[in-house]
């Protein structure tokens, strides 16, 4: 994979969705392990101007208005120099109209200088429909229309569109043959899409074909409370206990309640999400990528049993335990990799109810919930909960039903102490604390 | 993933690619597991009129011959309905012109009243350099233009090609707003999608935009002899024998003998492939999902003591060793699914090496020649052999170049008695031998 950074550029009139594909994108990239960042015009102008007043800062005759806009891109891009030359950034999302060629060729000027491939995400869109409900979901609630009642929010959004609309100039099939774009149209009915370069383009490009806006919702919880649970002993391939076939029974009644429409069920290859699917008495369907976390030579031990046996593999794994690899086993970095045809699937769904493992809910949980690598293994996701994620404006509402079942608690927090990795020989005190600790923060009988 | 069969329609002027891309196509869909087949109406034609004597054939006002053609289209339908009804089918892949919106909605008609869903594939070029080298790799040679010398034979393909402009209704933003399709332009430069439905159709749509002609080859081959290699054991993670760096020593040599421009290497996060790969000095790639098949709890093991502790299971594997999946392990089937990123992304590159496994490199040589499940276990990809991949027309030249480095045999061919009830000798009659 080339080193080349990528400068992604929006592309539309106000309303079309682009600072939700934005946002998304990034979230998504960073997931998959492309430092990502977003950079939104729009919030530059908010802190340069402090107070928003109407549409008429928009219009094509405002003097004052264009030269702070023109301030703010160029503040924006020198913040994207910033994060891909210094800061380490792979990606960066520029996201605001972009709707001129003259502004789009200043941006390319600025790409070519610095060494940025730039690929362009336009999206046009003329469903009066669409727009609205745009401007309802995210512009209403902006802190632009803070002090305004919905009519008159919508009435000078609309007059704001209205002053971008002379000038738009879309990318032309023939004027800008030559750059790397791709048009989504009509909300992604249809795709236009020109000179895809390399391997992240095309990734970005598959994921935006497959993401839509139809209401629905995704239900993640993990299989029923399993015998090897009980024991405290992780990994394996165990049946579910008394009290696991009693969750099972509970959230057939809890999805009967909730009334979904054409509810798709996923369950990994393993006894126990099977069995707790096998209750619902629907049809489901089982991935092997949905298998929990291979704990390789730690398969079926107990946390006391792992620090006797393996310290310092125990130790590792709380000093980095995103990447850390279990021997002959896998990382959550590795469980994030083979999940993601998973995710790009529950993009293309619609409702979908996931049953699945602790480490394994947890990346699923981190990617719609735009959760660092750092946060990802520490995440909650206790047996017998089940939670409901809803995308609303830019990001997913999480709702969290506890079917009021008792089992064990396999989580297990980050320790206090842990050895700064070093080439001095380990201090026995202190790596005595570590175990110390480690055992103290284990959760089961 | 919904059951209702799918049908490939390709639209296109001749020599566009159509049936490159639909062999393509067919054979990524197999190998993945999706059952797939095309049915080339030309075929039909040949078949049915036996010789061809010239493009007057397909001149819009030879009424015999537009009759025949018409025939032919419905017979190939017709094979297309058996195949997906009752033959087992998920995908047909229904290769022709289909110029006209008239031909098309007959189509439509067809798979409307059997339950199938459409989904177009047009391919648009008007680049005389492209249609004249598609021309020389795969007209020139078809049983169309067997008595011909070259330039008779270009120029009356060229005439044949004009016999299709006039009528030729290309897939309309507007006309054809309500259908699924894809139109690739200049081969790949720029592509419209519409209406993608359904996983398949998007899975369709991301290979399709994946792949190119550009010139290229793909080497592969496995690390050097290993440890446990000669001790006759399976999986692991050792490193190389005196032997195994010889070999990629040798390896090297031979790399830059080839002088391949931009050559990308790869390798598993194993060491074996990693040490070969070092022997190299160029940079490599590592990728974890390269790593050799987990054969979990016959991992290390010899042969011999997988029958002795796991008799059944090594019945089991000899039985259906393609489905088969070791306990705590992995099946072959398992591995085409991690592979498949692999494949995607040796579609989008050009010149590659891939050092990787004996199972990992049955996968990947399976896609390229287009093997069956039940051939794929049982390809031979012997220690210290490059293979070198070249597309060609349709397929894959395959060049086999030994460097000449002795290794242990490391593959077991299917026993003539796979019951469980056999003997041990039985079963173990095939392994090759080791230390």
């Amino acid at each position: 994979m080339t080193n080349c950074p990528t400068l992604i550029v929006t592309v539309g009139l106000p309303a079309r969705g682009k600072t939700y594909i934005s946002k998304k994108l990034t979230r998504y990239l960073n997931w998959i392990g492309v430092p990502t960042k977003e950079f939104n015009v729009g919030q530059y102008r908010r802190e340069c101007l402090k107070i928003y007043k109407s549409f008429e800062f928009f219009r094509p005759d405002n003097e004052e208005g264009l030269k702070i806009r023109r301030q703010c891109a160029t503040s924006a891009l020198n913040d994207v120099l910033q994060y891909l030359s210094v800061e380490g950034g792979q990606v960066a999302v520029f996201d605001a109209t972009n709707t001129t060629r003259e502004r789009r060729g200043t941006i390319i000027r600025f790409a070519e200088q610095n060494g940025f491939r730039v690929f362009f995400v336009e999206s046009v869109c003329e469903d009066p429909e669409v727009i609205a409900q745009n401007i309802v979901q995210v512009k209403l609630g902006s802190p632009d229309y803070i002090h305004c009642d919905s009519d008159e929010a919508i009435k000078d959004f609309m007059k704001r569109i209205k002053c971008y609309e002379s000038s738009y100039q879309p990318l032309d099939e023939v004027l800008d043959r030559d750059l790397s774009y791709i048009k989504i149209m009509d909300v992604g009915r249809r795709y236009l899409v020109n000179r895809v370069v390399d391997h992240i383009q095309s990734r970005i490009v598959y994921y935006l074909m497959n993401i839509h806006i139809s209401p629905r919702s995704i239900y993640l919880c993990r299989h029923g409370e399993s015998d090897l649970n009980i024991k405290g002993r992780i990994g394996g391939d165990s049946g579910l206990s008394a009290r696991g076939q009693e969750f099972a029974t509970r959230l057939r009644n809890f999805l009967q309640e909730q009334n979904i429409k054409d509810l798709k069920v996923w369950t990994s290859q393993m006894k126990r999400t099977i069995q707790t699917a096998e209750i619902l008495g629907v049809p489901y369907e089982q991935w092997k990528s949905l298998n929990e976390i291979d704990a390789g030579v730690c398969e079926e031990m107990m946390y006391e049993e792992i620090q006797t046996h393996y310290p310092l593999e125990f130790a590792l794994r709380d000093q980095d335990k995103y990447r850390y690899r279990y021997p002959k086993g896998e990382s959550y970095e590795d469980l994030v990799q083979r999940l993601e045809p998973v995710i790009m699937e529950l993009e293309r769904q619609e409702n979908v109810l996931v049953i699945c493992h602790q480490a394994v809910m947890r990346c699923l949980l981190a990617y719609f919930l735009d959760k660092t690598a750092d946060e990802l293994p520490y995440l909650k996701c206790p047996l017998h909960t089940v939670l409901k994620l809803t995308p609303v404006a830019y990001g997913c509402k999480v709702e969290s039903f506890c079917l009021s079942v008792d089992a064990v608690n396999t989580h297990r927090d980050r320790p206090e102490v842990g050895i700064i990795g070093s080439t001095q020989p380990i201090d026995l005190t202190t790596f005595q604390a570590v175990i110390h600790n480690s055992v103290r923060s284990l959760p089961h009988k």
